[in-house]
């Protein structure tokens, strides 16, 4: 079958895979979004397969960042020991699909992908992470509000790839949730997610980042409430200052999973439990 | 430690890993999904494709001893690395026994989902020694089970650690009610079984579908000389103009499906064309090259749309886009009525219900002389082959159906699928040719549970008696006849409930659309009438200030009592016996609700019942069965079984009926299943038939074959029927010992037929029925079973998520032959009725796979407790009726009126899903 040209590139080290990255090659990193997107079809065009190369598969402590490579996945996650600000994300990463797509999947696969339904960007804009971009001549850092654009579309410039993905570290006492709605137990796709990451200094909110997935293209923060929650004392009920208000901004569509109404009002419901289960963090 | 081979960039590449603990070398293109790769190159066909998508689990694999989708994993993955599928379990002690704890505990029905819960079950059995319930979840999460008897999975992990795992044979003549492992279960577990897909010859050439993208199209076949010029792989394109006769059609008068479409289409997923060439590469033709031209019309959706007056007549001779009615009217309707002191009536809606076995339909064909065989995953060998004749027009004995492995049926495979298209293929090419269904295709041509659009009303007098019940289902049967006949006519027969009703006026319509057809699934309608007279028994329990458990026990139909039909049960109506059974459990529900509730305002607990009853076997027509079981030569004792066991579990049943007929030991006999040329007709393995139809013929097979063996030996046939004479084998001779002496059968003397027995018993059984008069009364089936069903949900008052905590169940299943078959069977059918209550809807275009078709996971089926009443049918064999499809019917209903008990909202449309309940939770804080 001549008119279909293959090629399939996995190297061990990085270097080799940047120079190979050309604009029409697909890179493959878990491939748990990739095949299924070709079930009952081969496949055709340059691939380039990331899942050899050490340096992309750790999880490094530097001074400023948690650094994630580009080909850890979930189960990496859930078995790493991290520090508090991650419990969300270890709670994101069990509730992905089942063990078998823990197992396979990637962090920074799932934000490549872009999916609006997808669970790391609600989490990973909560942890104000940055991603690292190569190419074979240059490496940038972009932070994930500006790296996802839309409905399974990313900045992400043609034959670069993502290395890594930088977690701030944070200093006060933080504690962090992750709620997610869906249909079924195990195996769902979420109709709407909270990500909550909290700051507490002297007993106060130093921080608060809240955010929510699936009711817009790209997962959004909250800012009003974050504003609105800063200084809140560890005292009192926090889930109270969360007003209708504060989603104006979510566009969330009808489809099978859910309509917009149930998306937007359910979101509302679980954003006040996400914030008071987040404080009773602090406390146990 | 990579290889620096795959550091070029190739197209062809040397793969070394270690398979079951053999050292392997693959060499070929470096981009194969693992799966295909490991049961094609390997010929390891253990693990399954159920969907290549990493949905369904049926694929998973351990990779460096960690869990995953092989159909997620390119080949390359794999280099240097450990591989370990299910065929590589029995290499270690704790796997061993994790096998014989599943086939100890029932887990595996159809079998098709085994590899993959194995599998994780090692793989949970890795992390921890005795892992707790909660760990067995989390890790088995991502495989999917369709026959649904979770629970048996679990008990199974759980008991992995026993020590005495093996099974003591039932004594001989107690085989029946004997808890045997199923005689098939561990070649489930091995991975040798082999399913549609799984024994496809390597040299095989290959079909794939073209299929519409429209529901309603005209279109034109274009010039295919370019389009073979540019993939010179194909072979041969084959369309209508190939099919002989191209209409088939599972009633004998409406064969009114094409195999391809002529030149326009009806439903979204219809056949135009088949391309048959080698497998690979087929695989890379992109369907949209293939040259055809469509002029789309306005489709026909839903059956609003079917009923108009301007609406295009799907049929030419169904004018008003009507397929069937059915009717059952006894007495007076309005006097029923008038005689009522409590009335209730409501609509009801349900859409379409996608089987979802775990195994797409496949199979293959060859030429064998003047002869085809094919080698399918079927439910109805002998249907298919008449209805390969047809298409065909040729003999019927032309054509042997050998049934593979069923990967799951539930109705679904009643209908023909790849048949027509690898028949043909094979006698165009001359050649074997094989058609695997991908999942999105599975999903898109095959039939659904039919959406229905229910108005019922019910009336009882002051006590609660029911007086009056009047039912009108309109269902949308999609494009083509398929089973629509079927579930029109078993409607009104069971929808005034398993209840004592005076007064009965029950109606059906079903209406062509531009739908799949919709056929077959589990309960013919019947699941979607019981949701509505559930609803209503209710209400009426409100209204008549009564229990909900007692309204039911009240009304329940009794010995003696007529049915809607017309027809005096004059015995085995156990749903009294169902209700007295549960009445302590619902008792204890009930106080947990209260108990619950009045700490907790955000979760509400709630308790709901459902009753039914289903009359086993086709309506109101003859359906035999034919079993015979031979002794050959050697003296070896064969089944010849033509019911296809579809994971229900046939085989294991009919053996053990077979055995004490005989009187023998269970593994003394050899089966044959539903091979064409070896086995009689024994009907379709649907309507819940086999156990009570084919295992009275087999009763009778056994105790014909006893009759002649001892008539060959000299003895009396009265002595044939003491059972303390047994058949055994003495010095490699079958023979029978009586009176302590053993007289053995000297087959030298007999002449063997061309199966190579000697003596043949045969038995055929086909239920009394009369035909339904003009107002649908009459004697429709020979027997009934009768479930109840209690279910405790759990409401998220704001989220308006349900959660299903418990299940307890009550089945007259007359006598259970194996009383763990049974539980499997209704734990299966709780489980696909907790889909329908919940989550499952089939919406064209927009759920064609598993991913958004929602299927219960092993975290959504609750704990079920199982109760089996024996009200004993004169007619079956021991008494047994049939449990094929009752465990699904109530179960629905039971979930809606606990989350009505838990919520105060009487749903009216099923699934439940959150945002339908969250709306209606909101117009009634709104309302109050
Ligand atoms: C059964 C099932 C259940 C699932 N459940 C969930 C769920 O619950 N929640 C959820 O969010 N997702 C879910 N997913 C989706 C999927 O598992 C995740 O999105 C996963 O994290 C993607 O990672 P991957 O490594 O497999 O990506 P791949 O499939 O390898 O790649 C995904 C896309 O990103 C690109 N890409 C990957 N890595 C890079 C890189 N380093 N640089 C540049 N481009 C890159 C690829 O080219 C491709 O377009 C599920 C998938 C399946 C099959
Ligand atoms: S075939 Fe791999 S998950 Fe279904
Ligand atoms: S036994 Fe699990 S799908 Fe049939």
């Amino acid at each position: 079958m001549g008119s279909i040209s293959k090629s399939y590139f996995r190297p061990d080290n990085l270097n080799s895979a940047l120079e190979f990255l050309t604009p029409e090659v697909k890179v493959l990193s878990g491939g748990t979004d990739f095949f299924p997107e070709r079930v009952g079809t081969d496949f055709a065009g340059k691939i380039l397969d990331i899942c050899s190369i050490p340096e992309l598969k750790e999880i490094v402590e530097t001074e400023k960042y948690w650094k994630i490579g580009a080909t850890v996945t979930w189960s990496d996650i859930i078995q790493k020991i991290l520090p508090s600000y991650f419990d969300g994300l270890k709670l994101a990463a069990r509730e992905i699909g089942g063990v078998q797509i823990q197992n396979q999947g990637t962090i920074a696969g799932n934000i490549c992908n872009a999916s609006p339904a997808a669970d790391a960007p609600p989490v990973l804009m909560t942890l104000d992470a940055m991603i690292e971009v190569s190419s074979s001549s240059e490496t940038k850092n972009i932070p994930i509000s500006d790296f996802i654009l839309g409905n399974r579309k990313t900045c992400l410039d043609p034959a670069h790839l993502v290395t890594a993905i930088l977690v701030p570290k944070l200093k006060n006492r933080t504690a962090s949730h992750f709620f997610k709605l869906g249909a079924r137990r195990y195996l769902v796709i979420s109709i709407a997610m909270v990500s909550t990451v909290i700051e507490i200094d002297q007993g106060k909110i130093a921080s608060a980042r809240l955010s929510i997935g699936a009711c817009s293209p790209v997962a959004k923060r909250i800012s009003d409430l974050e504003k609105r929650l800063q200084g809140s004392s560890i005292e009192n009920s926090w889930e109270e200052q969360v007003l209708p208000d504060d989603l104006a901004e979510l566009s969330p569509i009808d489809d099978i999973r859910a309509d917009a109404v149930y998306r937007k009002e359910a979101a509302l419901i679980m954003l006040k439990r996400t914030i008071k289960e987040t404080r009773m963090k602090f406390f146990s | 430690m990579t290889e620096t081979h795959i550091q070029k960039i190739s197209t062809e590449v040397t793969i070394n890993f270690t398979l079951n603990g053999t050292r392997s070398q693959y060499r070929g293109s470096p981009f194969k999904r693992l799966s295909a790769v490991i049961r094609d190159d390997f010929r390891l066909t253990g693990l399954k494709i159920g969907c290549d998508a990493g949905d369904c689990g049926a694929c998973t694999i351990l990779l460096d001893g960690k869990q995953i989708c092989s159909c997620l994993t390119s080949i390359s993955s794999a280099d240097g690395k450990t591989i370990t599928t299910v065929e590589g379990l029995r290499l270690e002690q704790t796997t061993r026994k994790l096998q014989q704890s599943f086939a100890k505990h029932g887990a595996a029905q159809c079998g098709i989902c085994m590899p993959g819960f194995l599998i994780a079950g090692a793989s949970v059995l890795k992390k921890h020694e005795k892992p707790t319930k909660q760990q067995i979840l989390d890790e088995l999460g991502g495989v999917l089970c369709r026959c649904g008897a979770y629970q048996k999975i679990i008990e199974a992990i759980l008991d992995a650690n026993n020590p005495s795992l093996e099974t003591k044979e039932p004594e001989i003549g107690k085989a029946v009610g004997f808890r045997y492992p199923k005689t098939d279960g561990m070649t489930k577990l091995t991975g040798e079984e082999k399913f549609g897909a799984d024994s496809i010859p390597a040299d095989a050439l290959w079909l794939r579908i073209i299929r519409s993208p429209h529901d309603s199209a005209h279109f034109e076949l274009g010039d295919f000389g370019p389009f073979l010029k540019k993939y010179p792989g194909i072979q041969k394109i084959m369309t209508a103009a190939d099919m002989p006769f191209n209409r088939f059609g599972v009633y004998p008068h409406i064969k009114d499906q094409p195999v391809m479409a002529e030149n326009f289409v009806q439903f979204k997923g219809e056949a135009i064309a088949a391309l048959i060439g080698e497998k690979e590469t087929l695989l890379q033709v992109p369907l949209e090259d293939f040259p055809v031209s469509f002029q789309v019309n306005v489709p026909v959706l839903g059956i609003e749309a079917a009923k108009s007056e301007t609406a295009t007549v799907l049929h030419r001779d169904h004018a008003d886009n009507v397929l069937a009615r059915g009717k059952v009217h006894k007495k007076n309707i309005e006097k029923g009525f008038q005689e009522s002191a409590f009335i209730c009536e409501e609509f009801f809606q349900t859409g379409f219900v996608e089987h979802s076995y775990i195994e797409p339909e496949a199979g293959w064909a060859k030429i064998v002389g003047e002869r085809i065989e094919i080698m399918v995953s079927t439910q109805t060998p002998v249907m298919d082959k008449m209805e390969l004749a047809g298409v065909l027009l040729c003999d019927s004995e032309k054509i042997r159906v050998i049934p593979t492995a069923c990967g799951g049926g539930f109705g679904g495979k009643l209908d023909m699928s790849v048949q027509p298209f690898i028949a043909r293929a094979a006698q165009l090419t001359g050649r074997a040719v094989a058609l695997v269904y991908d999942r999105p295709e599975s999903l898109a041509s095959s039939t659904k549970r039919h959406a229905s659009k229910i108005w019922a009303k019910f009336g009882c007098d002051h006590n609660g008696k029911l007086k009056a019940s009047q039912l009108f289902a309109e269902f949308d049967t999609g494009a083509y006849a398929s089973w629509g006949p079927t579930v029109a006519d078993r409607v009104p027969v069971h929808a005034s409930g398993p209840y004592y009703v005076p007064h009965v006026k029950n109606d059906s319509v079903a209406y062509y659309t531009n739908r799949h057809p919709a056929g077959a699934f589990r309960g013919f309608g019947v699941p979607q009438s019981t949701i509505a007279h559930e609803s209503l028994m209710d209400w009426l329990a409100e209204k008549a200030g009564l229990d909900r458990l007692e309204i039911r026990y009240i009304n329940a139909l009794r010995e003696g009592d007529a049915t809607a039909t017309g027809q005096v049960l004059e015995n085995s109506a156990g749903l009294p016996q169902c209700l007295d059974a549960l009445r302590p459990r619902w008792k204890e529900f009930l106080d947990e609700v209260v108990c619950f509730n009045r700490v907790n305002t955000q979760i509400k607990r709630g308790a709901g019942i459902g009753c039914m009853w289903y009359g086993v076997g086709n309506t109101s027509m003859s359906n035999p069965s034919t079993i015979r079981i031979g002794i050959s030569e050697a003296g070896t004792i064969t089944l010849y079984n033509g019911a296809v066991d579809i994971g229900q579990g046939s085989n294991t049943v009919l053996t053990q009926i077979a055995a004490d007929a005989l009187g023998i030991a269970v593994s003394q006999i050899h089966l044959v299943m539903g091979d064409t040329d070896l086995t009689a007709d024994a009907g379709k393995t649907s309507a819940s038939r086999q156990t009570f139809i084919s295992g009275k013929a087999c009763e009778l097979a056994g105790k014909s074959l006893r009759e002649k063996l001892f008539a060959a030996l000299g003895l009396s046939v009265t002595d044939a029927g003491n059972p303390l004479h047994r058949i055994e084998r003495e010095n490699n001779l079958i023979g029978v010992r009586c009176n302590n002496r053993f007289y053995g059968l000297d087959t030298s003397v007999l002449e063997p037929d061309s199966n190579g027995d000697v003596l043949i018993g045969e038995g055929y059984f086909d239920p009394p029925t009369s035909p339904l008069n003009s107002e649908g009364q009459g004697n429709p089936y020979a027997a009934y079973g009768f479930a109840a069903q209690i279910a405790m949900v759990e409401v998220d008052m704001e989220l308006a998520c349900v959660k299903v905590l418990k299940i307890a169940a009550a089945h007259d299943a007359g006598k259970a032959i194996n009383p763990m078959l049974v539980e499997g069977q209704i734990m299966g059918g709780i489980s696909q009725g907790l889909g329908l209550a919940l989550m499952e809807e089939y919406v064209s275009g927009q759920t064609e796979n598993l991913h958004n078709y929602l299927i219960p996971t092993i975290g959504d089926v609750p704990e079920i407790e199982c109760m089996i009443i024996e009200s004993a049918s004169p007619l079956g064999p021991s008494g047994a009726k049939g449990v094929g499809e009752p465990g699904l019917i109530p179960t629905a209903a039971a979930i809606l009126g606990a989350i009505n008990h838990a919520a105060g909202i009487r749903l009216k449309q099923v699934p439940v899903l959150p945002h339908r309940l969250y709306h209606e939770l909101r117009k009634k804080k709104g309302g109050s």
